[in-house]
This record gives structure tokens, sequence and C-alpha cells, in this order.
């Protein structure tokens, strides 16, 4: 078992050699690079699964890079300087949602993508985006996770623009990569402040000596800052309709997995860099204010869309505010830790994976009749259901369980969300339950627009590969829908944990106290 | 009080680029707007490696005995750097892209994308 220690580093070395080797492979020959691509991906979700088995079963997982311990100094009564990866519950939560969006993401791309519009291109930042979301979510050291939003923060902007015989993609990509570096350099400056006053960058050891003192303050809140921008929150939330409506399906929902590890990232400072030195609930507040702000006005911003990829970004981003409800509802109540705090952390975790689940089957579905009829226009579309059968049930599909509609998944993690929240104030629930009708309405709307009515142009139905792809979300939206106890229970709980109580066992996994 | 200097000088960099970004609207200005944070960002983190009477990790230079600082502060600002130099490219490489499409690089425009 030589292998198995190594798992969290594989899980993002692998990616990333994928990455930078793709192009090499594509100039031999365009199959070769195919079973690479297919080989590289199936090495790193095995590796991933692997990781979550192991993290599920045993607790954290600690890798230290370049030492046996993350202790161990390099003279005898040196200062210890490693680069730790931390994969607690949260973590290899995180890494299933990434590796489950990023194979759907693959198996679409293969037919979708054609050769003469930079399919090798897509690829490779395709695996360099894979490879930071996961760097993202599995590493324990404050300045590796500004290298990683970096990497995702290129890459995805990138993916948004390099269809440049476009003219809408590069100003998309352009307003997206100018709110991505100014969020990372937020993250930056609030790391750099960290390291003066506590000398280290390890997220452990940082945690333990963060006291509140007002240095602490501003760093939080340019965390804070930073993050949020990067998560497409409703103050700085302009880039992400346009990047989400622009990329290709395949990047599209790549985007909203980096937007969920931003957040990943978010919840992380707040609950376990900060989660010492923060016993008062504003913050919580500030956070909960901020989902629900973001829920509401992307809702009605979805209202007005006439475009079905605005449309549908609309709805990735007010599912975001969702999650930052249950994790501010979470946060607010943490100090007293009643049960409801842990019930709407859960509600926001699951949320994570039923919100990449089910938007990722929509905009894949958007990727096919944009794919059809050249446009994505609703009101140039209708009758598309007489030949793209399969498309349009997986898009009403998607569409139902983005607003919430029982049996689907989307219901079982807003009804955590819902009934918490309720407890902390009824407000939060009656502005949340009005979101999910709104985008109910929006997306029948659209659903009725685009593939009902009489056939309007005769289309050629989506490829096999990306039925499969499509047909993969579905199953989750379903299994996620029909029994969520069983995941809640064997997947979403050791991850609210994590974050909710998890604190001090992650402190101990890597201080060795 | 002479000694956090340098962090006011960062500090005043790093708000001007936020200014830049507040009020211009020429692509290529945006750019330099945020170089001009990242550079204050850089320096600051380069500010916080100075250590008064250290000396530079180099072991066959140094004297023995002298505190050598830890040279953590430069490696990242070397690591910022770089990416900084990506994320330029990658910006100047849409503003010429957005400019052959549309002639102009007046954000305000050239931006049919709403919001």
């Amino acid at each position: 078992m030589t292998i198995g220690i190594h798992v969290p580093i594989l899980a993002i070395a692998v990616p990333l050699l994928g990455a930078f080797a793709l192009p090499i492979f594509a100039k031999v020959h365009r199959n070769l690079r195919d079973l690479w691509a297919i080989l590289v991906a199936a090495f790193t979700c095995a590796m991933v699964v692997a990781l979550a088995v192991q993290v599920f079963t045993s607790g954290i997982q600690l890798y230290t890079l370049g030492a046996a311990s993350p202790t161990a100094t390099v003279v005898q009564g040196g200062f210890p300087i490693r680069i730790v990866l931390v994969v607690d519950g949260m973590s290899a939560f995180m890494g299933l949602i990434t590796a489950l969006v990023g194979l759907a993401s693959l198996m679409y791309a293969f037919q979708f993508l054609k050769e003469e519009q930079g399919k090798t291109l897509a690829m490779t930042l395709f695996f360099l985006l894979w490879a930071g979301m996961l760097g993202m979510e599995s590493t324990g050291d404050m300045f590796n996770f500004f290298v990683f939003l970096e990497v995702t923060s290129i890459a995805a902007c990138a993916l948004v623009g390099y269809r440049t015989w476009e003219s809408r993609p590069p100003e998309a990509a352009f307003k997206t990569m100018a709110m991505y570096t100014v969020g990372g350099l937020l993250v930056l400056l609030a790391v750099g402040i960290l390291y003066g006053e506590y000398g280290a960058l390890n997220i452990a050891y940082l945690s333990s000596q963060i006291s509140g003192t007002p240095l602490d303050k501003v760093a939080l809140g340019l965390l804070l800052g930073g993050l949020l921008m990067k998560a497409g929150t409703v103050p700085a939330h302009m880039w992400a309709p346009d990047a989400y409506g622009e990329a290709p399906a395949q990047a599209a929902i790549v985007l909203v997995a980096n937007t969920q590890a931003s957040l990943y990232g978010l919840f992380r400072v707040l609950f376990t860099l900060y989660g010492g030195a923060l016993s008062t609930p504003a913050v919580g507040w500030l956070v909960t204010a901020l989902g629900t702000l973001t829920l509401l006005v992307a809702a009605l911003m979805a209202v007005i869309q006439t475009d079905l990829g605005g449309l549908i970004a609309y709805g990735a981003v007010s599912q975001i505010g969702y999650m930052l409800l249950g994790g501010g509802v979470g946060l607010t109540v943490i100090s007293s830790r009643p049960d409801f705090g842990l019930v709407a952390m859960k509600g926001g975790i699951f949320h994570m994976m039923n919100d990449a689940a089910t938007v990722g089957l929509l905009f894949l579905a958007a990727g096919v009749v944009k794919r059809a009829c050249g446009t994505k226009d609703l009101r140039a579309l209708g009758g598309l259901g007489h030949d793209l059968k399969w498309t349009s049930g997986f898009f009403f599909l998607g569409a139902l369980a983005l607003a919430g509609i029982p049996p689907l998944n989307g219901f079982a993690s807003k009804f955590l969300i819902y009934e918490s929240s309720f407890r902390l104030s009824p407000i939060l629930t009656a502005i949340a339950v009005l979101g999910s009708i709104l985008l109910l309405a929006v997306f029948v709307r659209a659903f009725q627009g685009a593939f009902l009515g009489p056939r309007l142009r005769t289309v050629q139905p989506a490829p096999l590969g990306m039925l499969i792809a499509m047909g993969v979300l579905a199953a989750i939206i379903l299994a996620f829908g029909l029994v969520p106890d069983f995941f809640v229970r064997h997947m979403v709980t050791p991850a609210a944990e994590a974050l909710w109580r998890g604190r001090d066992l992650y402190l101990a996994a890597v201080l060795g106290d | 009080m002479i000694g956090n200097f340098p962090f006011a000088v960062c500090m005043i960099l790093i708000a001007l680029g936020l200014w830049t970004l507040l009020t211009r609207r020429n692509l290529i200005k945006l750019a330099i707007g945020i170089t001009l944070i990242e550079s204050g960002v850089n320096l600051f983190l380069v500010t916080l490696g100075y250590v008064r009477g250290g000396v530079a990790p180099i072991y066959t230079y140094a004297p023995p005995g002298a505190r050598m600082v830890l040279p953590t502060p430069q490696a990242l600002t070397l690591t910022s750097i770089v990416i900084g130099l990506a994320t330029t490219a990658l910006m100047l490489a849409f503003a010429v892209v957005i400019y052959r499409h549309r002639g102009t690089l007046d954000a305000g425009k050239i931006r049919e994308l709403r919001g």
C-alpha cells in the first residue's frame, strides 16, 4: 500500500500533469489525446473517491510534502515550514462534487467541442481548472490556497474567453478576470497580514494563534471580500451571469463547481481559521444577509432574461445564495450550538452537491440547444421537444429540481435550509421560498417557450456521449431526491460536522497534540 | 513611526489601483490599475520579510552566529509576481481581441453585456 498514503497529492498532481501533457499527445494523434484524457480523468476520480472513503471511514487525512510529519524541521531545533494537505470531511465532500462535475463535463466535451474550434485547448484548460479546484479543496496552507485560487482564476477565464472569433466571450472573460484578480489580491493581502502577525501560513497553526485583534479583523474582512467576489454573491455578482452565459456548456458547469470551491474556502476561513476567535454572531448575520440578498436578487433578475444561458446563469447565482444562507445560519448560532445550526449547515452543504448536479444538467441541456439551433435566444426558440426528446426531459427535470419540487434533490436540501432558517428568523425562510417560487415560474416559462409548441425547425438530436453525460447528472438528481437520508447520513453529515465541531480535530491532526 | 512608512506606501499603491479600477473606463487602464494593486501587495510581502539586523539566509555567506531571516516572504513574492504576469498577460490578450472586434477600448461603449 505505498500508493495509499500518496493519494491526496496524486489527486492534484495527476490532472496537472494531464493538462500539460495533453497538447503534446494531441500533436501525435487525436485518439492518443482522447485516450490520455480518459486515463487521467479515470485515475483522478479513482483517487478522489479513494480519498473520500479513507476520510469517511478513518478520519482526517494528512499529507506532508517532502517530510514524514508537518512538524519535521530541516536542521535540529529549526522552524518547521512544510506544505501540508489536510483532507477532512468537508474537503472530501467538495472533492467528490468536483470529480463528478469534471467527469460529466469531460464526457460531454468529447462530442460537444469541435476540433477546429480549439478542442485540445479547451480540454487542457479544463484539466488545469480541475487540478486547481482539487488543490483549493485539500490544501492546509493559506498561501497554497491563494496559488490554487489563481490557477483556477486563470484557467476559468481562459475557458470563458478562448472563443476569440466571437465578440462577446472575450468581453465576459475580461470582466471576470478583473473581478477574479482583485478578489485574489485581497486574499493575498490578508494572507500577508496574517503572516506578518504570526509568522506562519499553516491554517491549523494560524487558527490556534488568532485571537481577534484588529488586524485579524481586517484580514477576515479582506478574505471575506475576496472570496465572495470570486463566489459571485450579490454586491459582486456582475461577472457571474456573463461568464456562465458566454462560456461553452462543458465549461459553464465546471465554473459552477469553481464557484463552490471559493465558497468552500469561505467556509474554511470562517469555521476553521477564525473558528476560535469568532464568538460574535455579527459575521454570521452578515453572511446570512448576503445569502438571502443573493438568492432574491438573482431570482428577480432571472425573470427578465430572454437568453436561455443568462436565465440559467442567474438561477446558478441564486443557488449560491441558498448555500450561503445555510452556512450563515450555522455560523450565527455556532457559539451556543443549538441543533438547528447543524441542520442548516447540512442543508447548505448538501445543496452544493445538488446545485452542481442540477445547474450542471441545465447548462448541458442549454448546450445541446445552442449546438442544434445556433442560438440560445428564447424568442427565437420553440418546439424543440419534437426532436430533442431526451434533452427536453432532462431540462424539465433540472428545472423542477432547481426550484425545489419534491421528490427531487433540490427539495431535500432546501427543506433542511427552510426548516433551520425558520428557527433563526421566519423572514429568511419567506424570502428563500419566494426565490424558489420565482425560479419555478421562470424555468417553466423557459421550458414551455423553448421545448413545447409547434415545430419551428428540424434539428439534429444530441449525440450519445452528451446524453450519457446528462444522464449521469439526472441519475444523481433522482438518487439524491429519492433517498436523501442515506446520502445525508454518510456524506453530508461528516462534511457538516467537520466544520461545525471538527476544528479541534483539524488542529490536532496537523499540530499533533 | 518611520518604520511603518513602507506599509503606508503599499496601502497608498493599493488604494490608487482601486481608484483606477473604479474611475477609468479604458480596458488598458483597468489592467494598469490591477497591476498597481498587485505591486502594492507584492511590496507589502517584501516589507514583511525585512528583519532589523537579520542577514540573507545563504549559509556560505552568512557570518557565524548571525541571525538569518526566514525567506518565506521572498518566496511568496516571487510566486505572486509569476501569477501576476500570467493574469496581466491574459487580460491584455483579451483587450487586444476586444479591440479587434469592436474597434474601441472604452468599456462604456463596448459593453453590450450589462451589469
